[in-house]
């Protein structure tokens, strides 16, 4: 299909970009790192205490990192104001969206996978179990979904690194909420039908704003 | 579709404005298929935002722009896929080779055999021996050049250029003018904007000069000489301080 | 003669109507607020408060749907006055819930005695009310004003759509950690009306709120547009 096709060659330029110089990543993952650590030095008790506060943690920690490398998603564009060459492109508003989208989710499921094994390793915990690693994958393409968007809106702005954050987390709170809250009992060894409206929420969520934003992001870039 | 003296670019009534500043007031002008038209007029007359409607990267507030017959409105991406563009910006992703760049645009311009294209581009600008450098490496006239390469990769019929000759050397300039010319293609028509009015009359064919958002007056380029042009030039650029006295 | 006096007389009355009538409401508002409505049993005399809590809260999120509009038709209309209404709509909301947020905290802290309750209510009206911030945060930090209103329009959509995933949420989450605090008991009549005629007050408030702002919004965009011509723009 057409409209893939070059959604993926946009991913795949952005992918490719990003592993010239890994500035993305490695500063994303230490940042990740640090915050997890800091975490541990504020937070400090027993076993069974931690074991509570660690979904808290964990996703307070995926939300940080992920505005990190959602910033920089449009920053290389703004160089050479590569946008408006995509913007030129026979292509659709939307596909630059979905390419942009994809990249970005891609970039985030990696940090997330290396936070998940430092994490593990840090607290002690097993989460590399296979419920945990779909609901983060649902829960960052919701993150995803909306980060790409507010990243274009973002760095059209006076103060871009300060501008997304106060727009990401008030509406990625039900994600946050969710996730948190299925992360604790799938650590506590629940079952699927447990966490089914945990999960109903942020599956949601994805729909909703994957559809409001490929049909909005349009408005961002075109004047 | 209609006989060839059907203009291949035509504009009807365009304005834009941004928020309570008129940018543009009511342009009317045509390109016929082969023909050059510059555009020249001081900053803030509207230059910029003429050629990124053309380009389809803003639109207009008001009237009708046609290309080749189709119209921008509906038929964007059909437009899109005839049109280069040139800007003082080189659309090149820095961390990326010049031949990954080039790649990346063959790939969104379904450029057929790209390879051989890439390398047939690559060396009308000159750069062949760079191809397979960063971006980021490179000088900005180099830079420039490659923005060129990209911009005729996929032969287009309408290239539309927003002063090009910014960071270029004499060289590179003199080479993007022969250029356009020469790349094999006489029913290409160009638009450019340029501050340079001695160079823009010896390549045009047509010119416009652009004044607050309208057009104060147009010529023939044959029509005058370099002279003629910079008088009619101040004369039609008058700012109201002035005028003022 | 008679006749003219008497149209002009009606004509005036109907201007001020909206603001006669809305202040006879509010008076009768506070009246059966502070003496009508018997006092609660359980809670006591600052149960009252919920009386002008809830028409707040009510007003908050209605004005913010407003500004849901304004932001749509904006964008399909591109006429600044739909931008105009937008921003006028989200100024008074953003006062209305931060009073609600507010008078939230002077409820709980007699009645529970803490500050805060991550009930579902007041939960989704601080994640609004950061959301509210966020809308002028956003118009402050763009110059062009195309620019400005289509953002503002893309948060305020986006916000809006967020809202009902808030609630459920929150819900889920203080169904499923009980000890949270619930509140809600039955309504007697009396109680029933007293919100009623607030809900109807409060909302003949934000009507004259918004009306004003918005005049004032459009007569700051008309002297603009006069200072452009004046200036050769």
């Amino acid at each position: 299909m057409k409209l893939l096709d070059k959604t993926l060659v946009i991913a795949w330029k952005d992918i490719l970009s990003e592993f010239r110089t890994r500035e993305i990543i490695s500063s994303v993952l230490v940042f990740a790192g640090l915050v997890l650590v800091i975490f541990n030095f504020a937070f400090s008790g027993s076993r069974q205490e931690m074991l509570a506060l660690a979904p808290g943690i964990l996703w307070v920690t995926f939300a940080f990192a992920g505005v990190l490398s959602l910033n920089r998603s449009f920053i290389q564009e703004r160089e050479e104001n590569c946008l408006e060459g995509l913007m030129v492109c026979p292509i659709s508003r939307e596909a630059i969206y979905l390419g942009k989208m994809l990249s970005s989710l891609f970039f985030m499921v990696i940090i997330e996978a290396a936070v998940l094994l430092v994490f593990g390793l840090l607290f002690n915990v097993n989460v590399i179990t296979l419920p945990m690693v779909m609901l983060t994958l649902l829960a960052t393409i919701g993150f995803a979904a909306i980060g790409t968007l507010f990243s274009a809106l973002a760095v059209n702005t006076r103060a871009r690194e300060m501008v997304l954050p106060i727009l990401f987390f008030p509406i990625v709170s039900p994600v946050i909420i969710a996730a948190v809250n299925a992360s604790e009992l799938m650590l506590n060894g629940a079952v699927w039908s447990e966490m089914a409206s945990w999960i109903g929420i942020i599956a949601a969520f994805d729909v909703i704003f994957l559809t409001a934003s490929y049909l909005i992001f349009g408005f961002i870039v075109e004047e | 579709m209609a006989a060839a003296d059907k203009p291949t670019i035509e504009v009807k009534g365009l304005s834009k404005s941004f928020g309570n500043n008129l940018a543009l007031g009511g342009i009317d002008l045509k390109v016929a298929t082969g023909k050059t038209l510059a555009v020249f007029g001081p900053n803030g007359a509207g230059k910029t935002t003429l050629i990124k409607i053309l380009a389809s990267i803003m639109k207009p507030t008001a009237g009708e722009v046609y290309m080749n017959g189709l119209s921008l409105k509906d038929d964007a991406e059909a437009i899109r896929s005839r049109i280069g563009i040139v800007s003082h910006q080189t659309f090149l992703y820095g961390n990326l080779t010049a031949y990954e760049n080039l790649h990346f645009y063959s790939r969104m311009y379904d450029v057929p055999d790209y390879k051989q294209r890439i390398k047939q581009v690559a060396s009308m600008v000159g750069m062949q021996s760079r191809l397979y450098d960063r971006i980021g490496t490179l000088s900005r006239g180099m830079q420039q050049r490659f923005a060129i390469a990209r911009a005729l990769l996929h032969k287009p019929d309408i290239v539309l250029l927003d002063e090009p000759e910014t960071g270029l050397d004499q060289r590179a300039i003199a080479m993007l003018w022969d250029l356009l010319e020469e790349d094999g293609n006489a029913k290409r028509s160009v638009i450019f904007t340029s501050h340079s009015l001695e160079r823009g009359l010896n390549a045009c064919d047509d010119l416009i000069i652009l004044n607050k958002g309208k057009i104060a007056c147009c010529r023939s380029g044959d029509a005058l000489d370099i002279a003629g042009l910079q008088k009619l030039y101040m004369d039609s650029t008058k700012s109201i301080d002035e005028t003022a006295g | 003669m008679l006749s003219m006096l008497l149209i002009s007389f009606y004509r005036r009355i109907k201007k001020y109507f909206l603001i006669i009538f809305g202040t006879l409401l509010m008076l009768a508002h506070l009246y059966m607020v502070f003496i009508f409505v018997p006092t609660d049993a359980e809670t006591g005399i600052i149960q009252r408060i919920f009386y002008i809590h809830v028409p707040l809260a009510w007003i908050a999120f209605f004005a913010f749907f407003i500004t849901l509009i304004g932001s749509i038709m904006f964008l399909w209309k591109r006429d600044f006055k739909w931008d105009r209404l937008a921003s006028a709509s989200a100024e008074i909301g953003f006062l209305f819930i931060t009073l609600m947020l507010i008078s939230g905290c002077i409820w709980a802290k007699p009645v529970w005695g803490v500050w805060w309750v991550w009930t579902a209510r007041l939960t989704m009206s601080l994640v609004l009310w950061f959301i509210y911030a966020a809308y002028f945060i956003i118009r402050a930090y763009i110059s062009e004003p195309g620019q400005r209103a289509r953002f503002a329009a893309v948060v305020g959509i986006i916000g809006f759509l967020n809202i009902p995933l808030v609630f459920a949420a929150v819900e889920l989450w203080t169904t499923q950690h009980p000890g949270m605090i619930i509140f809600e008991g039955g309504l007697t009549t009396e109680m029933k009306l007293t919100l009623i005629v607030g809900l109807v007050a409060y909302t003949v408030l934000y009507a004259l709120l918004l009306k004003d702002r918005f005049v004032l919004k459009n007569f700051k965009n008309e002297l603009n547009q006069m200072k452009n011509l004046v200036t050769g723009g």
